[in-house]
């Protein structure tokens, strides 16, 4: 345990002002995640899974405790320093792929290599290479309405893997999908971690999602009551 | 991320919409194309009116009747009892020595009627110096000569346009009788062509000695009088000359104004100046319509990309990134409409000057910049409040929008 965790959350709150209404979305959850990990978070809905999402992808800002993403501590950044967090710790995965319609697959997974400033003919081979990786080397030039629901989530694959993340952090990743194509994806999901180490941290509220993984967290009301391998299922 | 990119960026999204890029870049088209087309027009007429007072001669003096106290052009004949006389003009002619020429002016219109042939010219009564302050020049024949004057002779000058018609080409005018009125004129000579001054034919007119058009018109006194400084510099002190001498005969009485062609010319400059500055200001008007416009797409335009503003965040998007998106495409989309504006001016003050061949039209290139500068700020104007708007919004709650 002598390696910097890729996750590193302690005591964290989060909490909401909505008027006069105060929301604990999170109290003091601590989490740790070694490289190479594969999770799942799971929990009800109002269970706060997508605010430790949210934190987590540095989206958000923690009320209270501390958090360090590669040994970097992510409280007290600013907004143009989270943004650089999130362009090269994080590779986000959207339930509803969240690709912008009519730029071509490429172009896609581009998006964050043009805010990391890199040039055109980078750009085109790291995301060639990442869509390869999702074996969508023949797609490249296709639009979103082009592809079919299973497509698109792998091209969001690419964009996230295609600054090589700290993370890939998946929210829902199956949950606009039909079982079949679902299960794809969370094969892709696993064959990424086991073949290329890559860290891979789902948010679902699918069981049998979660059963796939090595260790599942559990959320209810803001607080983690368990953390630990998944239970029964295979 | 580099302007580049952003540029990239606008034009992949304005490639996106087309339909709704060219509606949003007309209002600002619409706003150059007025920009470029009344200042041109503006340009042009005043270079126009100031190229043909230098053809006139910057040190001729006119005189008129009624004292005017305000420097500037504005001839008034009709409220001094003192009207100016055929011996105004004869006593700046003997006695202004600071003068190079003086000629009295009496206009009127006349028919004018050849056996059956008949229209209505111009008539300028005037003296045998005329023609050379006016920078005119005697094609055939002889022009008026003093004796015509003092003789109140029935001679006449008529310009080629009036030759061509009554005479044609082959006839020779010289020696023929012209009737002016009832009363039968000879004509002696045909003034060289000229062209059109201030839109007026300057070879259809027909000049007669001032005494025979006093009779022509029945009246004694002359219109105005036109009088020549010896030199550009002489120009004040012989204005001063014109008034004494004037005043001299009206024992001190100043019922008369003296203007120079400065007048003239700063008299135009402020009315053209006048003018543009209307004119830009409605041309001003649409292109804050059309940023308007531009505003009220882009605030729409950021609403709808919520999730994309939210999926560029969550990839790494700065805050400014997100700014200068918005803003760049606001002021691409802007400068594309002012571009089209001017490419649409360009296209008219084509055609304008196809008409209007005297009329120096042009697109300059100063105008031009001038337009798309302005396009470019009304882009900026209109960007800021959307782009602020995108920029401000939070990255979770614009992923989470439907």
């Amino acid at each position: 345990m002598s390696e910097t965790p890729v996750i590193a959350l302690s005591g964290v709150s989060r909490v909401y002002e909505l008027g006069a209404e105060r929301i604990q979305a999170l109290r003091s959850v601590d989490l740790v995640v070694q490289k190479g990990e594969l999770l799942a978070i799971i929990g009800p809905s109002g269970s706060g899974k997508s605010t430790l999402m949210n934190v987590i992808g540095a989206l958000d800002t923690p009320s209270g405790g501390s958090y360090q993403i590669d040994g970097q501590a992510v409280s007290g950044l600013s907004d143009d320093q989270l943004a650089q967090v999130r362009n090269q710790k994080i590779g986000f995965v959207f339930q509803s792929f969240n690709l912008l319609p009519r730029q071509s697959a490429l172009d896609n997974v581009a998006l964050p290599l043009r805010y990391a400033g890199y040039s055109r003919a980078e750009r085109r081979a790291k995301s060639e290479r990442a869509l390869r990786r999702v074996d969508l080397g023949d797609r490249l030039g296709h639009t979103p309405e082009q592809l079919s629901g299973g497509q698109k989530q792998r091209v969001a694959i690419a964009r996230a893997l295609v600054t090589e993340p700290a993370i890939l952090l998946a929210d829902e990743p199956t949950g606009a999908l039909d079982q079949a194509t679902g299960k794809e994806i969370i094969e892709l999901f696993l064959r990424l971690n086991r073949e290329e180490g890559v860290t891979v941290v789902l948010v679902t509220h699918d069981p049998q999602v979660a059963a796939r993984t090595r260790r599942v967290v559990t959320l209810v009301d803001g607080r983690v009551v368990e953390d630990g391998p998944p239970k029964g299922g295979s | 991320m580099s302007l580049f990119e952003h540029l990239s960026i606008a034009f992949d999204s304005i490639r996106n919409s087309p339909v709704r890029t060219f509606l949003t870049t007309l209002g600002v088209l619409i706003g150059v194309f007025a920009v470029i087309l009344l200042v041109g027009l503006g340009d042009a007429v005043q270079t126009y009116v100031l190229d043909t007072f230098a053809g006139v001669g910057s040190n001729l003096l006119q005189v008129h009747a009624g004292r005017q106290e305000t420097r500037g052009f504005q001839p008034s004949s009709g409220n001094s009892r003192n009207k100016l006389s055929l011996r105004d003009y004869e006593a700046l002619d003997k006695r202004g020595l600071l003068l190079d020429g003086v000629s009295p002016v009496v206009l009127g219109s006349s028919e004018l009627r050849l056996g059956d042939l008949r229209r209505n010219v111009v008539v300028f009564g005037v003296g045998p110096r005329y023609l050379e302050l006016r920078n005119l020049a005697i094609g055939r024949g002889r022009f008026l000569e003093p004796e015509d004057l003092d003789g109140r002779r029935r001679v006449v000058v008529i310009g080629e346009t009036i030759v061509g018609e009554l005479f044609g080409d082959d006839k020779s005018p010289l020696g023929a009788t012209v009737y002016l009125g009832s009363t039968p004129y000879r004509v002696v000579g045909v003034t060289q062509k000229k062209g059109k001054t201030f839109g007026f034919d300057m070879d259809d007119l027909a000049l007669i000695p001032a005494t025979s058009a006093q009779d022509l018109f029945d009246i004694e006194t002359i219109t105005h009088l036109l009088a020549r400084a010896k030199d550009k510099n002489t120009v004040e002190p012989a204005i001063e000359e014109v008034g004494e001498l004037l005043a001299d005969r009206r024992g001190g009485t100043i019922d008369f104004t003296i203007y120079s062609q400065d007048d003239m010319m700063e008299m135009v400059n402020r009315i053209m100046g006048t003018l543009k500055f209307f004119l830009g200001a409605i041309a001003s008007i649409s292109l804050l319509v059309g940023g308007i416009g531009i505003m009220n797409i882009m605030l729409v335009s950021v609403k709808e990309r919520t999730r994309e503003i939210g999926v560029r965040r969550a990839v790494g998007a700065r805050w400014r990134d997100i700014l200068l998106q918005f803003l760049v495409e606001a002021v691409v989309v802007s400068v594309l409409g002012g571009l089209a504006g001017v490419a649409l001016g360009a296209v008219v003050i084509r055609i304008v000057a196809h008409f209007q061949p005297d009329l120096p039209v042009g697109l300059s290139l100063e105008n031009v910049v001038m337009a798309l500068g302005f396009s470019a700020a009304v882009g900026i104007a209109a960007g800021v409040v959307p782009a602020m708007r995108a920029a401000d919004l939070d990255p979770v709650e614009a992923l989470r929008y439907e």
